[in-house]
């Protein structure tokens, strides 16, 4: 009888995601041109989100949209309609972008010409926390209506963010979230998130984000 | 939900090592996931199964190893295995303090193999 061998592999299953990852980052850190990656469920207010900041930034900084949809070019238009460059990836079913596919995004569009790039993730909590997307900073979106409980039940999503957005709080007097719960839970992930409270359709708060973006690329501007 | 592209990275490093190691066929695969990762055991088995159609894997039994999820306080430096999935406040056991930094737990590695 053949006798069996053990092969020690120790290979990370998501290293060529991770290279390609690492390769999107330093090709835009040579052309001056931050990365952001947005992340949420569907209908927390990605698009909306964008539309506002697209009119924050409007004569201050040069933008570009990464749409990642699995299928529908409704969210491209939409922005497409703002002036602003904007490249639609269809993942045809994936439930995220990888690095990979952000790289045809960015191949598609002269970021040399851009100061902030914003992916507009796939609608979803899970997947797309796992999945490096080469981006400088991970921002991810929480709406009011989606519960406080959240950060209990994705909690590698609230981990993985630079900044939360907590949208729609024009909801807020309308429902039980409780906002100072959540903030607790979602520091005691990750204590290094920065929390902001918004409205996408009040504007309420988007000036402290809008603020916090500029601050953000400025300095990574700066980095050597 | 993203087993697939998961399982053909899977795949690929195992065949790659294969190749290196004149393997006839491939017996099992130990796989070494952190708790933090949302991957079904099930689902990655039959999608391994379905890729790995005549190839020298075929047949492979995928062996899933978790590896907890691993905090440090950020008041007193100690580390401790966090209960995610019954989650409730992450306390450190040390000194009380509530929550902390994640210092393992999203593992995603192919670990080592059994072969012929």
């Amino acid at each position: 009888m053949e006798e069996i061998r053990l092969i020690e592999v120790k290979e990370e299953i998501l290293s060529d995601n991770v290279k390609q990852a690492g390769e999107v980052r330093e090709r835009l850190r040579k052309t001056k041109t931050m990365l952001l990656n947005l992340m949420s469920s569907p209908g927390s207010g990605k698009t909306s989100l964008i539309l506002q900041t697209i009119e924050g930034l409007r004569g201050n900084l040069r933008l570009g949209v990464i749409e990642a949809d699995i299928e529908s070019t409704v969210d491209a238009k939409k922005v497409a309609a703002r002036g602003i460059r904007v490249i639609q990836l269809r993942t045809g079913g994936f439930c995220h972008l990888d690095a990979g596919m952000v790289t045809r995004g960015i191949d598609a569009m002269d970021v040399s010409e851009l100061d902030l790039v914003i992916i507009e993730n796939v609608g979803n909590l899970v997947c797309p926390a796992e999945f490096d997307t080469g981006a400088h900073k991970n921002v991810m979106i929480l709406s009011v209506p989606e519960g406080d409980d959240k950060p209990l039940k994705y909690p590698l999503m609230f981990s993985v963010c630079d900044l939360l957005l907590v949208n729609k709080i024009d909801y807020l007097s309308l429902s039980d979230f409780d906002m100072a719960a959540l903030r607790k839970r979602v520091l005691a992930l990750n204590p290094r998130i920065l929390i902001l409270e918004v409205s996408c359709k009040t504007g309420a708060g988007i000036k402290s984000w809008i603020d916090w973006l500029k601050a953000e690329v400025a300095a990574f501007k700066h980095l050597k | 939900m993203h087993e697939l592209p998961i399982t053909e990275s899977i795949l690929k490093i195992v065949l790659k090592h294969a190749e290196g190691n004149s393997v006839q066929k491939v017996i099992a695969i130990h796989l070494k996931v952190g708790k933090l990762s949302d991957l079904e055991d099930d689902w990655i088995q039959r999608y391994f199964d379905y890729l790995s159609k005549g190839t020298i894997a075929e047949g492979a039994k995928l062996k899933i190893e978790r590896t907890p999820v691993m905090m440090r306080c950020h008041a007193c430096s100690a580390s401790y295995e966090a209960d995610i999935a019954g989650m409730g406040d992450l306390v450190c056991p040390v000194c009380g303090e509530k929550g902390g930094t994640i210092l393992s737990g999203r593992e995603y590695t192919v670990k080592e193999m059994e072969v012929l």
